[in-house]
């Protein structure tokens, strides 16, 4: 607990963060740049999608995003409700604006991945449907927590929604795969991953972990900032500004 | 016995007040007074255990109150800002939902209500009372709840002179029977007990 | 008899008396109900093998809506006049308070709408070995609508535009209900067995009853702060 309390004293940890972001940042732009060039250049052509296939080298990993984040924001709120840390209760709030986005990133690529597969934007397939009610989970979080004035009542608020929302997703998930099943005519394919070629595996894995890092390092920078804002009244982030200025 | 130690509150990002260490014994009263934004009703509402201190703690008999729970809340009767009347339930009926079940005891509720002068208007909805009214069915609820601890918030605003002498009496009798009170006021309160503890936030 | 026993009793009791006596308050959604639902056939035209393929979902949404629209009365005015407060002082477990003021409200708002269902089916040529199943399969759904609908009620309370933000946060939560209570409806008139329809929605019942009024205790905790 010792330990616990002095990594998780807002000053010790902007200054850690600060030190860690030029390197998870860096690590990000290699490590996308990599899965990139793998995915775009590399991998073979999808002998049935033909190039089109490529957007999932985008669509897979941002989906897996948005549910691993949604997953992290509800964890870190668990954790701010019980143990009544200020960090986790930052790192949550400041997941959600990343996770939207991941999410919103799935909608667009799966949607545009669709148009040549359907001739449609919009397919009600089943995974693109679990994506928008996952968007709106989302966007309902955000909402609440900028509803509210004070900055720790709105993340407990907000906690609690985001577990309330954690254990529906899977429901919903379910839900929506036999609804999908039940509605859906045969002839309408599904968005699905390609049988997966060891070189499509590779960018893949590249491209998860390089969002991975994305949103850690874009987290870490939103919390560096709302720090500075919430401890603004400290002494050592006075100290900060007059040796800046 | 009532106790805070090193008590921290907060509105927003702003510090009320921080420091604050008392301790309540039975048959003693507190008087809470300072200007208006210093904190007074956040301090109360903080020893009922409604709002969070940002540091520091409450203990009730040597536990804090956050583990003690339902224990503590069996010993505490708070009379807050609103006076916690449904408008479309009659005096009678709201003071025995107030109650919840527990000793709702008929005859104990009307002598209450003819106590406090209330009890022509038993049959009429709370929402065609006076103002002066409603707080004194709010100060009801003191009487036949019969808990420890009263946490009052400007009990003696909107009475009238012979209200605030009655309320006085019903204060005294509390503190008589080893109850503790903890309340604000704008004005001075004339109550005869051992000790009277003065607090003024600033 | 236990004393939280009593404080159900006493709760419910009240609640209920209040309800009464603002009868507009029941009303209102009920009537929110019967319009929403007759506004599809004049969207749609009258076409009965349209309305009757339709009629499932758009009761079921009508459902959803009608319940949304209510969840302002479930803590709202008790915050309002400090009674709420004063519940969350009592000495009895907060968690059993809301289950039961989700109780009161379910009568008064959920259940209404069930016994209204029928009339809607046949204003929407529901054939009538459907009845039974939509009217069970509300039965079974809005008691959920009301227990997730505690929790949005409980995180907005006092905010602005909060009754615009409730939407926002349970919406997406009442869609498992949705699917499974309009498509046991459906099934039934396509002639599917519906059986894991009934048990998903007792499931879901069963999930919500454990775990929402937990949540929603909580949220009343933060709300009172």
């Amino acid at each position: 607990m010792q330990y616990m309390h002095k990594y998780a004293s807002p000053k010790f940890f902007y200054t850690l963060a600060g030190k860690l972001t030029p390197w998870m940042a860096a690590l990000t732009a290699v490590l996308l740049v990599a899965g990139l060039y793998l995915g775009l250049f590399v991998a073979p052509v999808d002998f049935q999608q033909g190039e089109s296939y490529r957007i999932m080298f985008i669509h897979v990993p941002a989906a897996w995003m948005s549910m691993f984040i949604y997953v992290c924001m509800a964890g870190a709120g668990a954790i701010a409700l019980v143990w009544n840390v200020k960090l986790f209760e930052m790192f949550a709030g400041n997941c959600a604006p990343v996770g939207a986005s991941f999410t919103f990133l799935a909608l667009v690529t799966g949607s545009l991945w669709g148009k040549p597969m359907w001739g449609a934007w919009w397919a009600w397939d089943a995974r693109l449907t679990s994506e928008l009610i996952l968007f709106f989970l989302y966007i309902g979080y955000m909402a609440l927590e900028a509803s509210i004035d004070d900055p720790r009542r709105a993340a407990r608020a907000s906690a609690i929604l985001a577990l309330v929302g954690v254990v529906n997703i899977p429901v919903i998930h379910f839900s929506v795969e036999w609804w999908n099943t039940l509605h859906q005519p045969a002839s309408v394919g599904k968005v699905g991953t390609p049988s997966i070629h060891p070189s499509m595996l590779a960018p893949l894995l590249l491209m998860s972990l390089g969002f991975t890092f994305y949103f850690f390092t874009v987290a870490l920078m939103r919390m560096r900032n709302e720090i500075l804002e919430r401890e603004r009244h400290t002494t050592w982030v006075a100290q900060l500004l007059e040796s800046k200025s | 016995m009532l106790e805070a130690v090193d008590l921290e509150c907060v509105r927003g990002d702003r510090p009320l007040f921080s420091h604050l260490s008392f301790r309540l014994k039975p048959g003693e009263l507190m008087h809470v007074t300072g200007v208006n934004g210093s904190g007074k009703t956040t301090l109360l509402r903080t020893l009922c255990g409604l709002t969070h201190a940002a540091a520091g703690e409450v203990r009730w008999n040597g536990s804090t109150i956050h583990e003690l729970g339902d224990d503590y809340r069996s010993q505490l009767a708070y009379v807050g800002h609103s006076n916690g009347i449904q408008g479309e339930l009659t005096a009678e009926e709201n003071l025995r939902a107030a109650c919840l079940g527990t000793a709702a005891d008929t005859t104990r509720i009307q002598e209450t209500l003819k106590r406090l002068g209330l009890a022509p208007y038993r049959h009429f909805p709370s929402k065609v009372l006076s103002q002066g009214q409603k707080r004194r069915l709010a100060l009801a609820r003191l009487a036949i709840l019969r808990k420890s601890l009263w946490i009052l918030d400007e009990p003696l605003s909107a009475l009238d002179v012979n209200s605030v002498v009655l309320m006085t009496e019903i204060l005294m009798e509390h503190l008589a029977r080893d109850g503790l009170i903890i309340m604000t006021s704008h004005q001075e309160i004339d109550v005869e007990t051992k000790t009277i503890l003065q607090i003024q936030l600033d | 008899m236990p004393n939280f026993l009593k404080a159900i009793g006493c709760l419910l009791r009240r609640d209920l008396t209040v309800a009464l006596r603002r009868s507009t308050d029941v009303l209102t959604p009920l009537v929110f109900f019967i319009i929403v639902v007759s506004l599809f056939p004049l969207g749609l035209g009258p076409e009965p093998s349209v309305l009757r393929t339709i009629a499932p979902g758009v009761i079921w949404v009508a459902a959803l809506l009608a319940t949304m629209l209510s969840l302002n009365r479930l803590f709202a005015n008790d915050h309002a006049d400090g009674t709420l407060e004063q519940m969350a002082l009592s000495p009895h477990p907060l968690t059993v308070l809301v289950l039961t003021k989700v109780a009161a409200h379910w009568m008064l708002t959920g259940l209404p709408l069930v016994l209204i269902s029928p009339l809607l089916a046949v204003q929407m040529n529901l054939p009538e070995s459907a009845m039974g199943t939509l009217v069970l399969s509300l039965l079974l759904g809005t008691p959920v609508l009301s227990l997730l609908g505690a929790v949005g009620a409980a995180l907005t309370l006092g905010l602005r535009g909060g009754g615009v933000l409730v939407s926002l946060l349970v919406l997406p939560l009442y869609t498992p209900v949705l699917i499974f209570g309009a498509g046991a409806v459906a099934g039934v008139i396509a002639g599917i067995d519906i059986e894991a329809h009934f048990s998903l929605l007792a499931a879901f019942l069963a999930l919500a009853l454990t775990l929402a009024p937990w949540a929603a205790a909580a949220a009343l905790r933060v709300s009172l702060d």
